[in-house]
């Protein structure tokens, strides 16, 4: 496999006036009561993960479990206290301002919860702005500008300024001139956390069409289980700046790591979330029926299919090659069981 | 037991008063104690004790320590003055190229730097000057007077006052409306006619000077103080000082350093005028949202660019706001600067005071208030337009208000050329009206103040002999009793029980300074009179508040009131109470009243507003009463908002005070206003500028240090 685009060692963030003093004499094993007894406080907790090209990882955790530290030490809003953190095989804590503003201006993008756009300047020329910074020609940037206006369903609106668009509208200006300079890496902070529930659907919909064009390095922020679920190829969910479990939604559903974990997995709807291939049988391949299912098929679609028949239903890949099997008391088991062990 | 178990504060406090009452009683008055008159500390007595510091002689007479402290900083005024004149006369001698004279020089430093300042800003009003009223010494300033005189045609004509007006109109109408636009339009009908036009060009090209300078050195100043946290801690007490400082002591050491006149005015306002600007910007740079930033960070700014196309734009608001209280610290400081010799209004409105010519007075007051009003408005409105969209208007539409004011001064030269047709042999009253040449009431107003005096003198002069007797004598009687150590007493130990010891040892520290100071008597009987002022004003602006609180429109009818009066400068309310009862305290004490009423009316209303409107419904649903919501909710919700309008009523009153002493008090300012007029006056005027200061910071530091805990307390911001 290629390099990873996002890489983190033994990331640390602590803040307080001795915290670097403090996590040097720790010998890496940072206790957050005796940091906050002198006056510490740890936002993230040793987080080693690594996101390779094209995989949206989001990180999931309720508020001040450190998810929006650990991501701006990534983009190096903040300065990690510890730890490296390597972009595209660059050791971000090394570079220098110059080559910092660079590599945000052609490498990276971010999305904000407030959307924080420039009040004084319109829908496009809010678009415009990262380019207009980078030095591109008034021109030229207005008119990428227009591209990304239309990319976003935006069209119409373009001379608006800020204060007369919806919330909705408004994160959408933010995608827009996240995406402005073609970034390799895409950061979202719990983009669509401040918008209303109906219209925060609407916009995951348009953010998984975007991805499927732009195939894009994503690092997103999320306080919602479902969302996370919903969107990621993997999840990191974090608890008071640790990262608990980083794993793929299937994975974190059937095997929750810690007792932390299992909280949110409880009431997921496991048949709209897992596949096929999660839970079926991959060792029984002989004395199967008729019935032919797709592996990476959610549970949901084709459990009335598979309920109905009395043998074991097979299942295979896009190749309709066999890769498994799966039988109705699996998916009884699946949707309805296992749950009994929580109460 | 139990009481003071339940009540510990109160009973502390019943303690500090029994303390203080204690000590009062205790400390008999020295049989050799007496209230001194003005300026007899500067007599040589032999009854006096004197001891010599730094080689200052220091002559004071001498009391029991717990009845007066001994003046131990009386050199400070002394020695301020020396460095002053070391300074400016001795320190560093050197060589400078005399343009005039065409030879070397030798010249202190600091004096050389003064003179070539005095002269920039000299030719920067001058510049301004001459375009608004026409005039030769710009152009002399780039040539020589031989050369004008060679060419007499070589002289700035200056602008028809009906461009000026008409230009005015546009602005105003380009940042507000039809409504602001016709009272700019008015406003300077009216000035012209009434032949006030000169000495408010005047102003105005003061302001036109020293706003802009104030504006861009706070805003450098704001912009360092929000980056770094060290410039910020230097110039904290800075700001502090100069918020409570009577804008009349700054300008004693003016006159030292930079002598008599606009030049002088102009460095000296803008060292009251950027303090604000400052605050503000950092005000405004902090109320940022935090993703904004972090948003221009990610876009690649480096730190210039986000300064300029993200922080800046985004803090527009709040820094305009500080361009609109620039503008109106520069035009108070405008009228009071007449009294170091700058020309306009406020020297006029002096002239007036001075001859007694109440109807001229009013005039040129009038004139302040109308140009006070409408740089607020015109300002303000700058602060609150939003930025519009115009890329999809055309040419014409995009610039129909320069194409307007274009065809305006057209329009005004031709004018002003036909004027010179019609009014041959006297003014051309369409190009300028010349001073006191226009239309006046001041025959009216005086006729009509006569015949107030004439009418009403007796209930007058009862109403004042009442007052000057019964009431002020008395109380300034009571405060000049107060043994030093028991005021001592009452003031720390109130720091004490309200902010412990920090608080206690800060006003500590500025009790101190004013015991130590030679003028503790004088404070005392400024505290008398800001006392008396603050407690009336309080009464009335709380009343009127809350009345005025009860309905909608009275509410905002109020507010407007309030604005409008804020803007007149302080000098400005002289002007009637002169009328009404002369030269005494009363007259005095009256000013004092009515201005300090503003903030505490318009404190108790924005309180009482600000009571979330969830509150209301939930006690409207628990069935309370008008009455009961008001003393039950309401109150103790706005109470520490309205104890932030005590703050500013006491800041208000002790600054009419020091005006006042322009009637003749014998208090602080009186002394202040002496140093004016001294030529080494510099140090006792700064002294008594800060002695003045510490007085508000006294009690801005216990009001605002009760605040903070009671918010905190009720979980209010």
């Amino acid at each position: 496999m290629s390099e990873p685009v996002i890489k983190c060692e033994s990331v640390y963030k602590i803040f307080g006036e001795n915290a670097q003093k403090m996590l040097d004499e720790s010998n890496g094993i940072v206790d957050a009561k005796t940091f906050q007894e002198n006056g510490c406080i740890v936002g993230v907790n040793n987080a080693s993960f690594e996101v390779s090209k094209g995989e949206m990882l989001v990180v999931m955790g309720l508020s001040g479990s450190g998810k929006s530290t650990l991501l701006r030490c990534i983009s190096r809003l903040t300065d990690a206290t510890g730890g490296k953190i390597f972009i595209e095989g660059q050791d971000l804590l090394q570079l220098n301002n110059k080559e910092l503003i660079d590599l945000r201006r052609n490498k990276m993008g971010m999305v904000f919860q407030s959307f924080a756009l420039l009040p004084h300047k319109t829908v496009v020329e809010n678009i415009a702005f990262p380019l207009q910074i980078k030095g591109i020609k008034t021109e030229d940037s207005i008119s990428k500008a227009m591209d990304m206006v239309k990319l976003v369903g935006l069209d119409g609106r373009e001379n608006y300024f800020p204060r007369e668009l919806s919330g909705g509208q408004q994160q959408r200006v933010g995608i827009a001139r996240s995406l402005a300079v073609e970034p390799d890496i895409w950061f979202l902070d719990e983009p669509f956390s401040a918008l209303d529930p109906l219209i925060r659907k609407e916009m995951q919909d348009e953010f998984l069409r975007l991805q499927e064009k732009l195939q894009k390095t994503i690092m997103f922020i999320t306080h919602d289980f479902d969302e996370a679920l919903k969107l990621a190829d993997r999840i990191a969910i974090m608890k008071d700046g640790i990262i608990e479990q980083l794993d793929t939604p299937a994975n974190i559903v059937l095997n929750p790591a810690t007792e932390y974990v299992r909280k949110f997995t409880e009431e997921v709807p496991r048949e709209k979330v897992l596949l096929i291939e999660d839970v079926m049988d991959t060792s029984t391949k002989d004395n199967l029926g008729d019935l032919k299912v797709l592996k990476d098929e959610i549970i949901e679609n084709v459990a009335e299919k598979i309920l109905t028949q009395e043998k074991s239903v097979t299942v295979v890949d896009s190749n309709n090659k066999v890769v498994g099997s799966i039988n109705p008391t699996k998916i009884i088991n699946t949707v309805f069981g296992g749950r009994k062990n929580n109460n | 037991m139990e009481l003071i178990k339940k009540y510990p504060k109160l009973f502390q406090w019943l303690f500090l008063l029994i303390v203080f009452f204690a000590l009062c009683f205790a400390i008999d008055v020295p049989e050799t104690y007496k209230f001194i008159r003005g300026q007899a500390e500067f007599v040589k007595d032999p009854n006096q004790s004197s001891y010599i510091f730094l080689g200052k002689e220091v002559r004071y007479y001498a009391f029991d320590v717990f009845w007066r402290l001994p003046p131990l900083l009386g050199w400070l005024p002394i020695w301020i003055n020396d460095s002053l004149f070391f300074l400016m006369n001795e320190w560093m001698p050197m060589e400078f190229w005399n343009e005039d004279t065409q030879e070397f020089k030798t010249r202190p430093l600091l004096l050389q730097i003064s003179r070539n300042l005095t002269s920039f800003m000299t030719f920067l009003i001058e510049l301004i000057r001459e375009i608004l009223l026409g005039g030769l010494e710009t152009i002399v300033a780039f040539t020589s007077w031989d050369w004008i005189d060679k060419n007499p045609w070589a002289e700035l004509p200056g602008l028809p006052w009906t461009i000026v007006a008409a230009g005015a109109a546009i602005l105003s109408y380009k940042l507000s409306g039809k409504g602001l636009a016709l009272f700019a339009g008015l406003t300077m009908i009216y000035i012209s006619i009434f032949g006030q036009w000169k000495p408010s060009m005047q102003t105005l090209s003061f302001i036109l000077v020293a706003a802009p300078l104030s504006f861009i050195f706070g805003l450098g100043l704001g912009i360092a103080a929000f980056k770094s946290k060290r410039v910020e801690k230097a110039l904290y007490p800075i700001l502090l000082v100069m918020q409570t400082m009577p804008q009349y002591a700054v300008l004693v050491p003016a006159l030292v350093l930079f002598g008599v006149g606009d030049h002088a005015a102009v460095i000296i306002t803008m060292v009251v005028a950027v303090p604000p600007m400052i605050l503000l910007t950092i005000l405004g740079l902090r109320a940022i949202p935090p993703e904004v930033i972090e948003a221009g960070r990610m876009s690649g700014c480096n730190n210039w660019q986000l300064m300029l196309k993200v922080l800046i734009p985004t803090a527009r608001r709040d820094i305009l706001i500080g361009v609109n209280q620039v503008i109106m610290v520069c035009f108070s400081m405008a009228v009071i600067s007449a009294f170091i010799g700058a020309k306009g209004l406020g020297f006029n409105l002096l002239l007036a005071l001075n001859q007694l010519n109440i109807g001229l007075a009013l005039e040129a007051g009038l004139c302040i208030s109308l140009i006070a009003i409408l740089l607020d408005k015109m300002s303000l409105a700058w602060a609150n337009k939003q930025t519009d969209y115009f890329g999809n208007l055309t040419f014409l539409q995009r610039n129909k208000n320069i194409l307007f004011f274009a065809s305006t001064v057209v329009i005004g030269i031709i004018l002003a050329y036909v004027g010179t047709f019609l009014f041959k042999d006297t003014f051309n009253y369409l190009f300028e009206v010349p001073h006191n040449k226009g239309l006046s009431t001041a025959d009216f107003w005086n006729k009509g103040v006569d015949w107030i005096f004439d009418t009403f003198f007796v209930y007058i002069k009862a109403f004042n002999t009442w007052l000057i007797q019964d009431v002020l004598q008395p109380m300034r009687a009571l405060y000049l009793r107060m043994p030093a150590i028991a005021t001592l007493v009452l003031v720390v130990g109130s720091g004490y029980l309200i902010g412990g010891i920090r608080s206690a040892i800060v006003v500590c520290a500025l009790t101190l300074f004013i015991a130590l100071s030679p003028w503790w008597d004088r404070a005392l009987v400024t505290a008398y009179m800001a006392t008396f002022g603050v407690v009336i004003s309080c009464i009335i602006g709380f009343t009127v508040g809350t009345l005025c609180f009860q309905n909608k429109h009275s509410t905002s009818f109020m507010l407007g009131v309030c604005d409008i009066f804020q803007t007149f400068p302080s000098f400005v309310y002289l002007i009637p109470v002169m009328m009404l009862f002369g030269i005494t305290d009363t007259s005095v004490l009256i000013a004092v009243i009515v201005y300090a009423t503003i903030p505490a009316t318009r404190y108790t209303i924005e309180g009482l507003r600000s009571v979330p409107t969830g509150l209301h419904d939930a006690a409207t649903m628990s069935g309370v009463n008008k009455f009961q919501r008001l003393t039950k909710i309401e109150f103790p919700l706005a109470f520490p908002h309205m104890m932030l309008g005590l703050n500013q009523t006491i800041v208000f009153a002790l600054f009419m005070v020091i005006i006042g002493a322009f009637i003749g008090t014998e208090d602080l300012g009186q002394y202040i206003l002496k140093a004016l007029s001294d030529k080494n006056g510099a140090g006792i005027g700064l002294t008594l500028g800060i002695c003045v200061a510490f007085i508000g910071l006294i009690f801005d530091n216990l009001i605002r240090t009760w605040v903070g805990q009671r918010k905190k307390h009720l979980g209010i911001d």
